[in-house]
């Protein structure tokens, strides 16, 4: 069983199986979360040593050579690292140099360490893939692009969202995985506790 | 060679997580232009290989696919794009807007409003809305990081004092969640205030190599002054096909006598109203049995 063969560290397991169809499906679901904060997708098709299935899928659907990736301690296993380095062949880097950054909320911090872009070019700045234990429709109000009146989401605080949207243009990005849900935050969500 | 020759949705995997990945900030960043790495496609630039690119990028095997062309369905840019898709994603597709899950326009919006689940995908020749007023890339950034868009009220202004009023009637520059101004293609202005929908918008300049995005509802204004509003206009007409009078028009010549014909210029919106029983003034008469 692929899952099995994973969490025992082969790390050949857990790719898409067909990659085009697969990845295609995954960036949808990517695509659609991150024009609609709030809303919760479900993806499938990906399995990583100690990530959810769903952090898994974004590694595989957006990342390769031309993307340096941070793992934050509690994500950063050898055998995770020998998964990225079969499947992605992503480098492995600070959290300065990443384009993407991987783990727990409080384990990614400080947060104004990653690229933030700059003015002429506020794209160039990391997008974090936060992993949670749950994701809900509940808890923290939203308000912004993407959302028509306001939208809920489940949140591990206000304060570092709202220092992020300050620096609008430039700003990082946020995914939301938890087990194979998938929830998204751009840069230009008002986050307000209920 | 056979169809599965390709690649589903023709492009390679890499091609596609680079696009994809530019698209994500797009809507991270409203209105703002994200430089991609274009690729050569199969068809010429300003035939809509940005728009193309974006498509394939996007496209699931269970999506379903309209392409228009000025709003037609049945040109021969729209066609082909069709087919390509057809032959390389093997999606279905439609010329009915509210069957389609992607749109590929060129230079119009649907008249029947989008809605959630819709992607409405643009081709665009010129991404820059500050490209004719300043020449240079390195200067129009700056002044889009240092939201320096005055020149662009001068040039509205300009046209004022020439014409009397603002004469520009498409390519009509907008801003986005009030910071990054926008070309949104060149679109008649009266599709301007549709700007603002449900539907996730992704624009693609091939050529240019930009990709912009609007994600829904997003606050779009057309820029304007106090006392000359941006006003939607069109033809002062209707349909001489379906009657209608609130839809965008074509206008066709008729003869070498200066008889002419407005018709809608989004041909599934006309022939849906068609097919309802409406008339305009010169549809053919009615058979009686």
């Amino acid at each position: 069983m692929m899952q099995a063969d994973v969490l025992n560290g082969d790390v050949l397991t857990g790719g898409f199986a067909d990659a085009p169809v697969q990845a295609a499906r995954a960036f949808r679901a990517a695509l659609e979360v991150m024009a609609r904060p709030g809303k919760i997708e479900t993806v499938a098709g990906a399995e990583a040593p100690g990530i959810s299935t769903a952090a898994a899928v974004l590694l595989l659907t957006l990342c390769d050579r031309e993307t340096p990736i941070h793992l934050a301690p509690g994500c950063d296993s050898e055998a995770l690292k020998r998964w990225i380095a079969f499947h992605i062949g992503a480098p492995v880097v600070a959290a300065e140099e990443a384009m993407f950054a991987l783990g727990g909320w409080e384990a990614l911090k400080p947060l104004d360490r990653y690229r933030i872009g700059t003015a002429e070019y506020p794209d160039r700045s990391v997008t974090l893939i936060v992993e949670v234990e749950a994701l809900e429709s509940a808890g923290m109000k939203l308000t912004g692009p993407g959302i028509e009146t306001e939208a809920a989401l489940s949140l591990p605080e206000t304060d570092g969202f709202a220092r992020n949207r300050l620096l609008f243009p430039l700003g990082w990005d946020c995914y939301f995985t938890a087990r194979d849900r998938l929830a998204a935050l751009p840069r230009t969500t008002k986050v307000e506790a209920l | 060679m056979t169809d599965q020759a390709y690649n589903f949705a023709y492009l390679d995997e890499q091609t596609k997580r680079m696009i994809r990945r530019a698209l994500l900030k797009a809507l991270a960043v409203p209105g703002y232009q994200v430089p991609f790495a274009s690729r050569e496609m199969p068809m010429p630039y300003g035939w809509g290989t940005g728009g193309v690119q974006v498509t394939a990028a996007c496209l699931t095997p269970e999506d379903r696919l309209k392409v228009i062309d000025q709003g037609a369905d049945d040109t021969t840019n729209a066609v082909s794009i069709r087919k390509f898709f057809e032959r390389t994603a093997e999606v279905e597709t439609t010329e009915h807007t509210a069957e389609a899950s992607v749109i590929q326009t060129r230079h119009r919006i649907p008249e029947q409003p989008l809605e959630e689940g819709q992607i409405l995908v643009y081709q665009v020749p010129i991404p820059e809305p500050l490209r004719f007023l300043e020449p240079r890339e390195t200067e129009t950034r700056k002044m889009h990081a240092l939201e320096e868009y005055g020149l662009m009220h001068v040039k509205l202004y300009e046209d004022i004092a020439h014409n009397g009023a603002i004469s520009t009637a498409y390519a009509y520059p907008v801003k986005v969640e009030g910071r990054y101004v926008m070309d949104p293609s060149p679109i008649p202005k009266f599709d301007n205030p549709k700007l603002e929908n449900a539907a996730i918008q992704l624009f693609g300049a091939g050529r240019e190599q930009r990709i912009y995005a609007l994600p829904p509802h997003t606050k779009v204004v057309s820029l304007d002054f106090e006392d000359h509003p941006f006003e939607a206009s069109k033809a002062d007409h209707a349909c001489d096909l379906c009657g209608c009078g609130t839809s965008y028009l074509d206008e066709v010549i008729t003869d070498d006598a200066g008889g002419r014909m407005f018709v809608c210029s989004d041909t599934d919106f006309c022939a849906t109203r068609q097919a309802q029983g409406h008339r305009g003034a010169l549809s053919p008469q009615e058979e009686y049995a």
